[in-house]
């Protein structure tokens, strides 16, 4: 227990590794026991994850300026470059921690009975993406940080090729070589992020690497205090080179192609931990180096109009593609372009409000999508297509299926009470502070978002059931029930009492604006209301004088 | 004249530091008089001989380690440039020995010559990373080649073999052709042949005196051919496809390693006052090679000559630390060429796994479900190929890094960023090995087995590969050990 305590990232890190590690040694043929084993680690490694929600509870009120991460562990890896094995976590890597190890388990639940062929490699797999997701989030060096990025592309690549759909090779590959583009150059501006902080402290000169500079060093938090005073075209060629890793993974306008092939032809718990988890890795990525580490970057009106017009692109025609699918994964794959548009749109916008409404949003992202992956992934399993066109009516033979749908639809598409409303909300408002037609660009992808959403329900759940194969499909079971309803819970507590989760990013987000935007908190928060006079009075511009 | 004392004098007080090519010698010597009297199937007590070679030959490096001493007047220099990349030819070769065993009794060549010409090559190579003058050094290079002429034709029934060491041969005499005259325009400036000598000599030279630009020249023109650098790079396809594969593994490995330590030891001592000439042609040089190899590779269906293409690639990027010409450039070379030892060796053991009568098994095709048929040996085929491919945590994304890192502390931002996006191609054409492996339904129902002797080399380059890959700090300490002078001062 003690251990444990000292631990707890450590332990959440390893966890679904210990799994895997243990599931190399059951012989394949034994198919029961590795659904039973990924299933227990699974969950395993989300119940090690819970009890982070008291331990962060009481420390989620520290300011950050005091201590910004927290639970870091640290121990020497790699002396001689500066590398450490150092993990620690803030508001907002915590709510992307407890959703990966959530969604996680829900995507090894759903695909019991999904996957039939090479049932040991896939939740080994499976296992080890946790991983590395998991350390992506974690990881306070960036030595650490490069190597879970890459690490995770692997068991993906693997999840999208061997078990995809028929063009699984062609989008396996895709994905790997888009996401590795983009990494291999943050790749370099790690390195030169590294080489500079060390020259600015007088090391570059000899760098003899048989007594280290301790200027050289890959530490998050020594480089994110440093890295705001590098020269303005430094800060700017190194946003830029960290900008294409994030966008890709994002996945942001130009570069979101590989998404639609590899969400489309994933299995579905690939699918669902593509769009939950992955994409945020990218976020995060903006939110934890780019956006704190280039405030002479990111507050550049020419870089930030070029970042928010992508956004905004991507919000628009995301949602207009997705208007034009016959296809339903790709429906909600190209959805996801939409709304992680949105979330970048929130974190440019530099408020408080943008950035916190964002990661609220990624949250919500990760619950609805992951849902309505889960949702396709049902009807799939079952019909074995993906055709709208196939479907029609389900709701007369799937009842329980249809409610659950339904909910999914308006999380995704921000209802009030359901989370997506708190989120998308929150965001225009931080938007809508610094640029009413921004706002405007925003709140019209939510209105086509509700528009592909429901439409998509109309057609495949409403109406006559015109297709015989269609009459007699089986409701839900309690498998599916079971992998559904804990996301169902947190989409509604997001909706209702949403205060919980914005209390722990107030730290980390208003450490961010304090870098990028301090000007933010010098103007009043609040507009003072212009009371009309009292009777007999002077006006109020006298008294103004007379102050 | 030096009197007969005096020679007696210099030759007893260089012997020590030729111990550990001397039981190299020796052994491979008594390989090949023991191999006379043993039965054709009992050839393999011949690799077993040549293991106790190298192990002795280690044990004798192992005790010149902290020795700083030149012998024979100056033409040989024992430190731990030599030590580190002693080590690893002796490791490489280990290797090999290893994975030849059952491979050579597959193809019914299985004879005692194979053996004493490895450890010939050896050497060689040994002496190419210890020489410190041009007669010395050059001998040592045709030390190591003409024994690989004869070892890359060993399949005398194979015409892809006779084919591969007659080009190797033809061109191999060529390129030695040049560096010899390369070499005798260094004589010709100096009037010496210690490399010493030479530095200082050149030193007194103007910058672009045409003389020194064209020594240089020569002479690295010599060693690209050697290292398979573009545009010399036209043999290592053909001579990769025709060789023996685990003489493959062992040219693109250890010759390698040699010809790059010669490089080294050429470039940074005699050639060091010229080195602002130096470092454009090695630039440019380098990313032609990344360029040609990289691209190349994609279209490839022959396992070989896949590996043949991908390692002249690895060849541009190892060339990038001489462009980048600080510590952590030679550190780095001197690591990736660690790490490219054991993930290519242990590649090329994957690729004999699936030699067998009757099958060649180097066609992409001949790997179709390898996972089926060979869970282990498809799932360490896959880690080497991450590695070569440089994706962490393996021991070829620590060699990229630390590549990429000089690059970046000396200022050759656009070489970097070449070199890191030539990453996508080489993980494209690795990932095609793995879709056969993995991804494709099993064509060839045979199902590989895997020798104890390839179970221990497989091991160990596994080991290697990961271990360096997780836990660098030790290789990165044994690495500081190749950066030789001018640098260290």
């Amino acid at each position: 227990m003690e251990f444990y305590n000292a631990h707890i990232l450590s332990v959440i890190l390893f966890t679904p590794l210990a799994g895997a590690l243990l599931m190399l040694l059951v012989p394949r043929e034994s198919e029961n026991a590795h659904r039973w084993l990924g299933n227990l680690f699974g969950f395993l490694g989300f119940a090690v994850s819970v009890p982070l929600v008291w331990k962060f509870d009481e420390v989620a009120d520290l300011p950050a300026a005091y201590r910004p991460f927290h639970f870091v562990e640290q121990a020497a890896w790699i002396p001689s470059i500066g590398a450490d094995y150092r993990l620690g976590i803030d508001g907002i890597s915590y709510l992307l921690i407890m959703l990966t190890t959530l969604l996680g388990a829900i995507a090894i639940l759903s695909s019991w009975s999904a996957i039939k062929s090479r049932v040991k490699e896939y939740y080994i797999l499976l296992l080890l993406l946790q991983v590395g997701m998991l350390g992506v989030f974690m990881s306070l060096d960036f030595f650490l940080f490069y190597v879970f990025w890459e690490v995770m592309l692997v068991p993906m690549y693997f999840l999208i090729g061997v078990w995809g759909s028929d063009r699984r090779l062609y989008a396996a590959i895709k994905f790997f070589l888009y996401t590795l583009a983009g990494s291999v150059l943050m790749l370099l501006a790690i390195l030169s992020i590294y080489f500079n902080h060390a020259a600015l402290h007088g090391a570059a000169g000899g760098c003899v690497l048989k007594t280290v500079h301790e200027a050289y060093t890959f530490n998050i938090d020594v480089l994110l205090a440093v890295a705001p005073s590098f020269g303005t075209s430094l800060q700017q060629w190194l946003f830029w080179g960290l900008f294409f890793a994030f966008a890709i993974k994002v996945p942001m306008f130009p570069f979101h192609t590989w998404l639609p092939d590899a969400h489309t032809e994933a299995p579905t718990a690939g699918s669902v931990i593509l769009a939950a988890v992955l994409l945020k890795m990218g976020t995060y990525g903006f939110l934890r180096f780019s956006v704190p580490m280039f405030p002479n970057a990111v507050t550049n009106p020419k870089i930030v109009a070029a970042v928010i017009t992508l956004s905004i692109i991507a919000i628009i025609y995301g949602a207009l593609v997705c208007l034009m699918q016959k296809d339903m994964k790709k429906l909600i794959a190209y959805s996801s372009v939409s709304h992680m548009g949105l979330v970048t749109l929130g974190i440019f916008v530099l408020t408080p409000a943008g950035i916190a409404g964002s990661v609220i949003q990624q949250i919500n992202h990760g619950l609805s999508t992951g849902m309505l992956f889960m949702i396709v992934g049902v009807l799939y399993e079952r019909r074995h297509t993906r055709l709208i066109s196939e479907y029609s009516g389900i709701s007369t033979p799937m009842p329980n299926f249809a409610a659950v749908y339904l909910i999914a639809t308006l999380s995704s598409l921000g209802m009030p009470v359901l989370n997506g409303f708190i989120g998308e909300f929150v965001i225009l408002k931080g938007v809508f502070e610094v640029n009413k037609m921004w706002a405007a660009w925003g709140a019209l992808g939510i209105v086509l978002g509700a528009a592909y959403l429901l439409w998509l329900y109309q057609r495949v759940m409403y109406g006559p059931v015109t297709n015989p194969a269609n009459e007699k499909l089986p409701d839900l079971n309690f498998r599916e029930m079971a992998c559904f309803l804990p996301l169902i819970a947190i989409c509604f507590w997001i909706g209702v009492y949403p205060k919980p989760f914005f209390r722990v990013l107030d730290a980390p987000v208003k450490k961010i604006v304090m870098q990028v935007n301090p000007d933010y908190y010098n103007r009043p928060v609040i507009a003072q209301p212009v009371l009309p006079p009292p009777r007999g009075e002077a006006a109020p511009g006298v008294a103004a004088e007379g102050k | 004249m030096p009197t007969w004392a005096q020679f007696m004098d210099a030759l007893w007080q260089g012997l020590p530091l030729i111990k550990p090519q001397l039981q190299l010698t020796l052994w491979g010597i008594g390989i090949l008089l023991t191999d006379f009297f043993l039965e054709q199937r009992h050839k393999y007590w011949n690799a077993i001989v040549a293991l106790i070679g190298v192990a002795f030959s280690g044990v004798e490096l192992w005790r010149l380690r902290g020795v700083e001493a030149t012998g024979f007047n100056g033409s040989i220099l024992v430190d731990s440039f030599f030590i580190y990349f002693g080590f690893l030819f002796l490791a490489a070769t280990a290797l090999v020995i290893l994975i030849s065993v059952r491979y050579l009794e597959i193809e019914h060549e299985h004879r005692g010559e194979y053996y004493a010409l490895m450890l010939f090559a050896t050497v060689g190579m040994m002496f190419m990373a210890s020489g410190y003058d041009l007669i010395t050094l050059f001998i040592s290079l045709e030390t190591m080649a003409l024994s690989f002429y004869i070892l890359v034709g060993f399949l005398r029934q194979e015409r892809r073999s006779n084919e591969g060491a007659l080009k190797y041969l033809l061109l191999g005499a060529f390129s030695s052709g040049i560096l010899a005259y390369g070499f005798s325009i260094l004589y010709g400036l100096s009037g010496s042949t210690n490399l010493g000598d030479i530095a200082n000599a050149l030193a007194m030279r103007p910058l672009n005196d045409i003389l020194v630009l064209l020594a240089m020249v020569t002479v690295s023109a010599g060693l690209f051919f050697k290292i398979a650098a573009v545009p010399f790079h036209m043999w290592a396809p053909d001579v990769y496809e025709g060789a023996p594969t685990s003489i493959t593994a062992y040219v693109s490995v250890a010759s390698k390693a040699a010809s790059f330590a010669l490089l080294m030891r050429l470039f940074l001592v005699p050639f060091w006052p010229v080195r602002a000439n130096w470092e454009m042609l090695f630039g440019a040089v380098a990313l032609a090679t990344m360029t040609v190899g990289n691209f190349a590779a994609l279209t490839q269906t022959n396992i070989k000559r896949l590996l043949a293409y991908s390692s002249i690639a690895h060849v541009g990027y190892i060339l990038l630390g001489m462009v980048a010409m600080n510590q952590t450039g030679m550190q780095g070379m001197a690591f990736y060429l660690f790490a490219y030892a054991f993930m290519t060796i242990g590649a090329f053991t994957v690729v004999i796994l699936l030699r067998r009568k009757g099958l060649i098994g180097d066609e992409l095709e001949d790997m179709n479900g390898l996972i089926y048929r060979n869970p282990g040996a498809a799932i360490l085929m896959l880690i080497f190929l991450l590695s070569l491919a440089g994706i962490p945590p393996t021991a070829g994304f620590m060699g990229k890094w630390l590549i990429f890192w000089g690059l970046i502390q000396t200022g050759h931002y656009y070489l970097a960023i070449f070199a890191a996006l030539y990453i996508l191609p080489a993980v494209y054409y690795y990932l095609r090995i793995v879709v056969h492996m993995w991804m494709t339904d099993v064509t060839d129902p045979v199902r590989p087995t895997i020798s104890p002797a390839q179970w221990v080399a497989l091991a160990a380059a596994v080991i290697i590969v990961l271990g360096a890959g997780l836990y660098p700090e030790p290789f990165l300490k044994l690495a500081t050990y190749s950066v030789i002078l001018p640098l260290a001062r």
